[in-house]
């Protein structure tokens, strides 16, 4: 384990003022995302309720819970693929009510997704470019007639992409399709794609998901270096607990579409309740 | 300074084209050409227009459209009724008279193409193919009652009412008669290299990325922060412009023509240039749109058989392309080539 990821776990979690706990060192700096009784329901359903989190500023933050426990609804939520039908998200000082996953995008919340959603069909560096597209822009009709801000969008745009793929050491990889790439590739390529848009918070669903345990420790560092150098906030959902003891600073348990119980590594690892969602409760007598 | 890859296939495309007419031009000029392959040519250029920005719209952007010939149709009368205007004022020049009235075509086709695409572009699949096959119908249902007649420079306009004071341009479902035919084949040859520089330069730019994403998948192109209605509409417009044009270009080499000649069966001709070409390959749209337009005048010995043979030849082009032998020989034979070509993929 390298020095970064051993230096994230001796990070002091203490209590925000709403419910949540945050690093130390982001308690006086506004925390990226508040979600408050956040919920949806599906026809009566409660896919999720009652949802209450903040997020530091600089945070690494865990959501982790069994199968169908609506881990992904939460990023849906979040993302506003799904309108929340209870409480708010508020996203930088922002309320994201009535926006759509555009807007949500432009305030500064990018993701990935879970089953891997890449332009199959275009290369690697046009996928970082489309990530880039509200960052480096000129309109269509400097596009159609190749004006002079075309030729400079496209340079700016394409150093960019190769800036952000050498985080990964993909830059050489730049024009090879994105579909033709071995499964852990396209993982890391998601997240550049999402990094391109310029997030403040950047959702991981599953980032280690089809990783061989090399790869998830490489991912690891990743994540951590990412936070450093962009300053940044994440948030990632994950299964292997290797990964998520091992890089998350808060860590959040949901179950049944509840939250459990929030804490750090250590007080997540031996909490009763967490114990009993994964592995059952114990015989009694 | 180095090019671009994007840049050299460009090139390269114009160059083929320029070529072709400059034979074809040196073919009627040295009267090599037969005289009704000659009529034919500006029908071609017209034809291929048509099928590069259906292509744009159903090949790039990925939805069905079956309503393209309604755009020509609006192209066809603007056009006309532009022309016979801007010669009531007093501009003479031929060529700058149908210039101006394709653009005049483009920019109408272009107005319903956002009228129309507001409300069609907010359904998907077949829901959206059933909507523009109806927009197509209800435009040249209108259009077969509206009168248009010029007193001077003044043009009135009448709905399901033949009576208008002065000189009749567009007579209902009788259509346009006495146009003056001024467009020309070298007219239609600039059309398709200006589709094409406006079709090949969107797809390598920011906008057409934010297309074939929005395209390849929504839900991804979204949470990247593209507003995919927006660019859908992009696609949708800017085919619709092109297919004004080619109409105004259409309505102006002919004598007379009726809106009745724009209904679904044309829309289904171009796409089938479209689908034959290859959906998403610029290139196979121009070869289908020349070929497929031409077919029916070399089968004319066929006599009643005609269409019949037409049918047939369409349908062994369809299985001759997409048997595997067959299309591991042709890529062998022609390497493949990056650009435009590749990245319209798998589109519907």
């Amino acid at each position: 384990m390298s020095e970064t990821v051993k230096r994230r776990q001796n990070t002091k979690m203490v209590p925000a003022p709403s419910q949540g706990i945050i690093p130390e060192r982001d308690l006086y700096v506004s925390p990226v995302l508040e979600a408050r009784h956040l919920g949806i329901e599906f026809g009566g359903l409660k896919a999720v309720d009652d949802f209450n989190l903040v997020i530091g500023k600089t945070e690494i933050a865990g959501l982790i819970g069994p199968n169908g426990a609506g881990k992904t609804t939460v990023f849906n939520l979040l993302t506003k693929v799904y309108q929340p039908t209870m409480g708010s998200i508020m996203l930088n000082g922002h309320d994201l009510h009535g926006m759509n996953t555009v807007q949500a995008n432009k305030l500064g919340i990018a993701r990935t997704f879970q089953n891997i959603r890449l332009f199959d069909n275009m290369t690697v560096e046009d996928n970082v470019r489309i990530g880039l597209h509200n960052q480096i822009s000129y309109g269509m009709f400097t596009g159609i007639f190749r004006l002079p801000g075309y030729w400079k969008g496209e340079k700016a745009q394409h150093e960019k992409a190769l800036e952000l793929l050498s985080i990964f050491d993909m830059q050489d990889l730049a024009k090879v399709q994105a579909g033709s790439l071995p499964y852990g590739a396209q993982r890391r390529l998601e997240i550049v794609r999402a990094l391109a848009t310029n997030p403040s918070l950047l959702l991981l669903d599953e980032p280690a998901a089809g990783m061989n345990p090399h790869e998830t420790e490489e991912l690891m560092n990743n994540i951590a270096k990412i936070r450093d150098q962009f300053q940044i906030a994440i948030m990632l959902i994950e299964h292997d607990m290797n990964l998520v003891m091992g890089v998350c600073e808060g860590i959040c348990v949901l179950n049944y579409g509840r939250i459990i119980a929030k804490g750090t590594p250590d007080e997540i690892q031996s909490n009763p309740t967490v114990i009993e969602a994964y592995l059952g409760k114990k015989k009694e007598g | 300074m180095k090019l671009k890859k994007s840049t050299i296939n460009n090139i390269i495309s114009f160059g083929i084209v320029i070529i072709a007419f400059i034979i074809c031009q040196t073919m009627i000029s040295t009267g090599v050409m037969k005289r009704s392959l000659k009529g034919q040519m500006i029908p071609i250029c017209v034809y291929i227009v048509m099928a590069v920005s259906l292509n744009l719209v159903v090949g790039i952007s990925g939805e069905l459209s079956l309503g393209h010939a309604g755009f020509m149709s609006i192209g066809v009368f603007s056009g006309i009724i532009g022309s016979a205007w801007l010669e009531a004022i007093g501009v003479t020049n031929e060529v700058v008279r149908l210039f101006m009235s394709m653009i005049i075509g483009g920019v109408f086709a272009g107005i319903f193409g956002v009228l129309i695409g507001i409300p069609v572009l907010r359904l998907r699949g077949d829901y959206l193919a059933i909507v523009t096959l109806a927009f197509g119908e209800i435009i040249r249902n209108v259009l077969n009652c509206l009168y248009f007649s010029l007193e001077g420079t003044k043009l009135h306009v009448s709905f399901n009412n033949p009576s208008i004071p002065g000189t009749i341009l567009v007579n209902g479902p009788n259509g346009a008669k006495d146009v003056s035919k001024i467009a020309t084949f070298p007219a239609g040859f600039v059309l398709i290299l200006f589709t094409l520089v406006v079709v090949m330069n969107l797809i390598n730019s920011r906008s057409g990325r934010a297309i074939m994403a929005a395209r390849d998948n929504r839900i991804a192109a979204e949470a990247m922060g593209i507003n995919v209605t927006k660019y859908k509409m992009m696609a949708f417009v800017t085919a619709a412009v092109l297919a004004g044009m080619a109409g105004a270009l259409y309505g102006l080499s002919m004598a007379t023509v009726t809106a009745a000649k724009f209904k679904f069966d044309t829309s289904i001709l171009v796409l089938v240039f479209v689908v034959l070409g290859g959906i998403g390959n610029i290139w196979g749209s121009i070869i289908a749109a020349a070929l497929l337009t031409v077919l029916p005048e070399l089968l004319r010995a066929f006599a009643d058989y005609r269409m019949l043979i037409y049918a047939i030849v369409l349908i062994l082009v369809m299985l001759v392309t997409n048997n595997p032998t067959m299309r591991a020989l042709l890529s062998k034979l022609i390497p493949r080539r990056g650009g435009a070509q590749s990245k319209g993929g798998a589109a519907l």
